[in-house]
């Protein structure tokens, strides 16, 4: 029959040699292969030991930003929330009462502020859209819980730890690259 | 005086039966730790490593899930004989291992302690009585469940047995020949005599082919990889042992370990010298000392074994069943007879 590609392969179907027919050689070969197996490198890592290193530009988890004093940043503008492809960020604006001025920064301030991290897709542009340096994606990652409701997270799951009061949890959550000076 | 004596011989038979009841489970509860663990090496992965240091406590959280999962005696089967099928398989395996001499002697108390339950005459036949009643419990198991996946694995496993047995037997006899008993005692012993700090003593340079066959045959009765037909997962659910749960589940389980850990010690004390470390003088060392050597020596080449078995296990895919038998009784069956003639025209040759 005439070839109708030039890429065709031949298979070889003579009968099996003695030797071949013995199996042993291949059993042996096998063998070898699989205990060279044992020398290799494994893949997998012990993961909540030892995690894998992280692009500096890595997109986890949102956080809320506070600054030096520890007042929170962000003042319920809503650009996030307009900039969110995925719709994930709903929040409430509320007014600064005299004597707050110690909790919020701006006059303005989120009453509520919600994200839902099933909807969220970590793309980034909540952080891009800010104009007040109170949205960061950090490197958290996975969180895992039993219910879907648990994954709406609210203004308190969000907010980094104040740095004063709580300096260490600070600290932790800024993560190997906070800028020397934030915001 | 003489009921003394037996009173401490009884003694000393008890505390050997439990020590030697208790390792191998031990022993089998390990072997299906390192099993994990040498199939995760052998696939670039890392194994259990989570229940205590490098996962050591594995066979516990196995074991324990195993006793704490619901016992389920199907409506259908006939019960009882249900529940003697596991008990059975997991009877006849431990049995097995009360000629196996484990060391030569120990002397404490003044007495000297011999490391062999009972050192019968027909050794390696009561091992071979006794490893092929394990097929009932199989057999009996998987009739009992009354479940025709059970049914066929049971079949297979028969079958499989049957067969293999034979060549098995065969390949023996040839070694028989060559050691002129049947006693493991005795074939150790004999093996411990012998050039080049007793490696040249070791049945495998009188009987390479015999020890050939052997193998092959103790792979199929261990019911392992590349002969683990009974229990194919992907053809039978899972084999003679699908309407098993619980601990009976893991009786037959372990029953395959233990059968594991027995034959790579029959394999060892027939035709690896069993007991003898190589390049070491017992006679120069005092008992305890030496039966200590003895004792690792053993385990060193049983190790092995286990290793062998397992890595088999994770290289060569299952036969199917006509390759099976194809196997058994063309090629092994005909290649144990030729090696038990070969044998004995050499002897006979040799004697004239």
């Amino acid at each position: 029959m005439q070839a109708l590609t030039n890429r065709i392969q031949h298979v070889d179907r003579k009968p099996l040699t003695f030797m071949e027919r013995l199996y042993l050689p291949a059993i042996l070969k096998g063998m070898m292969i699989t205990f060279s197996h044992i020398f290799k490198k494994k893949p997998t890592i012990n993961y909540p030991e030892v995690t894998r290193p992280f692009s500096p530009v890595f997109r986890g988890l949102q956080i809320l930003n506070r600054d030096e004093e520890g007042r929170e940043n962000c003042t319920a503008c809503g650009l996030c929330a307009v900039a969110c492809p995925a719709e994930a960020i709903t929040m409430e604006a509320a007014e600064r009462l005299p004597g707050e001025e110690h909790l919020y920064r701006e006059e303005k301030y989120a009453a509520k502020y919600e994200i839902n991290m099933l909807r969220c897709i970590f793309c980034g542009l909540c952080e891009e859209a800010c104009p007040k340096d109170a949205i960061y994606l950090s490197e958290t990652f996975t969180p895992a819980d039993y219910q879907r409701k648990q994954f709406i997270y609210d203004k308190q799951d969000l907010l980094i730890p104040h740095p004063i009061e709580e300096p260490e949890a600070y600290k932790k959550a800024l993560g190997n690259r906070a800028k020397p000076s934030a915001n | 005086m003489l009921l003394l004596l037996d009173v401490a011989m009884l003694l000393e038979k008890l505390v050997l039966i439990t020590i030697v009841v208790m390792a191998s489970l031990g022993i089998a509860m390990y072997t299906t730790f390192a099993e994990r663990k040498v199939a995760a090496i052998l696939q670039d992965r890392r194994g259990p490593n989570r229940a205590g240091p490098f996962g050591i406590l594995q066979p516990l959280a196995d074991g324990l899930k195993l006793f704490f999962k619901e016992e389920i005696i199907p409506n259908f089967s006939s019960k009882a004989l249900f529940v003697l099928g596991p008990g059975l398989a997991m009877l006849t395996a431990i049995m097995a291992s009360a000629v196996i001499p484990w060391g030569d002697k120990v002397h404490f108390f003044g007495r000297d302690i011999s490391l062999q339950i009972a050192d019968v005459n027909i050794g390696i036949l009561y091992v071979f009585g006794v490893v092929s009643m394990g097929v009932y419990g199989i057999m009996i198991g998987s009739w009992a469940s009354n479940n025709k996946f059970s049914l066929l694995g049971g079949l297979r496993a028969a079958s499989q047995i049957i067969s293999y047995e034979l060549a098995m037997g065969i390949a023996l006899i040839a070694l028989l020949m060559v050691t002129g008993t049947l006693s493991l005692k005795e074939m150790v012993v004999q093996q411990q005599q012998g050039g080049w700090g007793g490696l040249l003593g070791w049945n495998i340079i009188k009987q390479p082919l015999g020890f050939f066959i052997f193998i092959i045959c103790a792979f199929a009765e261990c019911n392992r990889t590349p002969f683990d037909l009974p229990e194919a997962e992907n053809e039978l659910i899972g084999g003679y042992h699908t309407e098993y749960s619980s601990m009976k589940l893991g009786f037959y389980l372990f029953a395959e370990y233990i059968n594991m850990f027995v034959s790579s010690v029959i394999m060892s004390t027939l035709f690896f010298g069993g007991y003898d470390m190589p390049f070491v003088n017992e006679a120069a060392l005092s008992p305890n000392v030496a039966a200590l050597v003895g004792i690792i020596a053993l385990m060193g080449k049983v190790v092995f074994f286990l290793f062998l078995f397992m890595w088999v296990r994770w290289t060569i895919p299952r036969f199917r069943y006509d390759q099976l038998m194809h196997l058994g009784w063309r090629i092994l069956l005909p290649l144990a007879l030729f090696n038990m003639l070969l044998t004995g025209g050499i002897i006979l040759y040799f004697n004239k």
